[in-house]
């Protein structure tokens, strides 16, 4: 076991828990708690898989803005959240079933790939993933269009949610 | 050195309970909160892929960048739905939300 390994494996094992409170704690705001205990942990995967950017871009966009965006909807609609009922739907036990099915299918299917047991090539000193990021972003011959297209959904989404949340006098 | 099989699993294991969060929640915004984890496991192996199959080639990283741009999208006007609704019928419980049916 070196290091990295048992380090990949506590964080592993705190984001599947506070996963799984996400799904299943009965106070909202606590999951909310628990969804941004989740978003550092892959923060942290992001550190060991050497892609820096993503960690700081999870951890300013989740957790900076998603979950503080979703603790606020929560705190507008308290008087549902505090609502003491059940959770969870009749059908909990089928979604249950569903999901671990979906595991065992998706970790059947991976382990049958030649490529499973891969490790990583160690990163070149010369690669700047950063610059070929931001280069491949506005390049004609990169990913220019995808690009553009998610600036204009980002656009729409701002203005749709604006206008779907007015409130009409 | 950790072989890429752990990122898979763990990133099946969170979109399996994200999935389970989806279909079992009663609340919306707890609804939005499984599907941000199963965008998230998504991204650990749109990432994972790209650092241990090509990391000179960056397809994988811009990739998970149009991921996050629409999963921020995703939130906004879902919660902007939400709040809506919670205004109109005073509820957020998604089997109560019925203004569709006939």
């Amino acid at each position: 076991m070196t290091p990295l390994q048992i380090i990949f494996i506590i964080v592993a094992v705190i984001t599947l828990f506070a996963a799984i409170k996400v799904v299943s704690s009965r106070n909202l705001v606590h999951a909310a708690l628990w969804l941004i205990l989740v978003l550092f942990g892959i923060a942290v995967f992001f550190v060991i898989l050497s892609a820096g950017f993503f960690a700081a871009a999870q951890v300013v966009i989740y957790i900076g803005a998603i979950a503080i965006l979703m603790i606020f909807t929560i705190m507008l609609t308290r008087r549902v959240a505090r609502d003491s009922g059940a959770q969870h739907n009749s059908n909990w036990w089928a979604a249950a079933v569903l999901s671990l099915l979906l595991f065992t299918g998706l970790s059947w299917i991976l382990s049958r790939w030649q490529g499973f047991q891969s490790t990583a090539q160690p990163m070149l000193e010369s690669a700047d993933p950063l610059r070929q990021l931001g280069e491949g972003l506005v390049a004609p011959g990169g990913y220019l269009i995808p690009f553009e297209v998610a600036s204009i959904l980002l656009v729409a989404a701002l203005i749709g949610a604006i206008t779907v949340a007015w409130e009409r006098k | 050195m950790i072989p890429i099989s752990w990122y898979l699993i763990l990133a099946a294991a969170l979109f399996s309970i994200g999935l389970f969060g989806v279909l079992s929640r009663k609340n919306a915004v707890a609804i939005l909160m499984g599907v941000e984890l199963m965008l998230n496991s998504v991204n650990i192996n749109l990432i994972a892929f790209w650092r241990y199959l090509k990391p000179e080639v960056i397809t994988g990283q811009a990739f998970a960048v149009i991921v996050i741009a629409v999963a921020a999208a995703e939130v906004a006007v879902g919660l902007a739905l939400i709040i809506s609704v919670y205004r109109r019928k005073n509820t957020i419980i998604a089997e109560d939300i019925d203004l569709l049916k006939l």
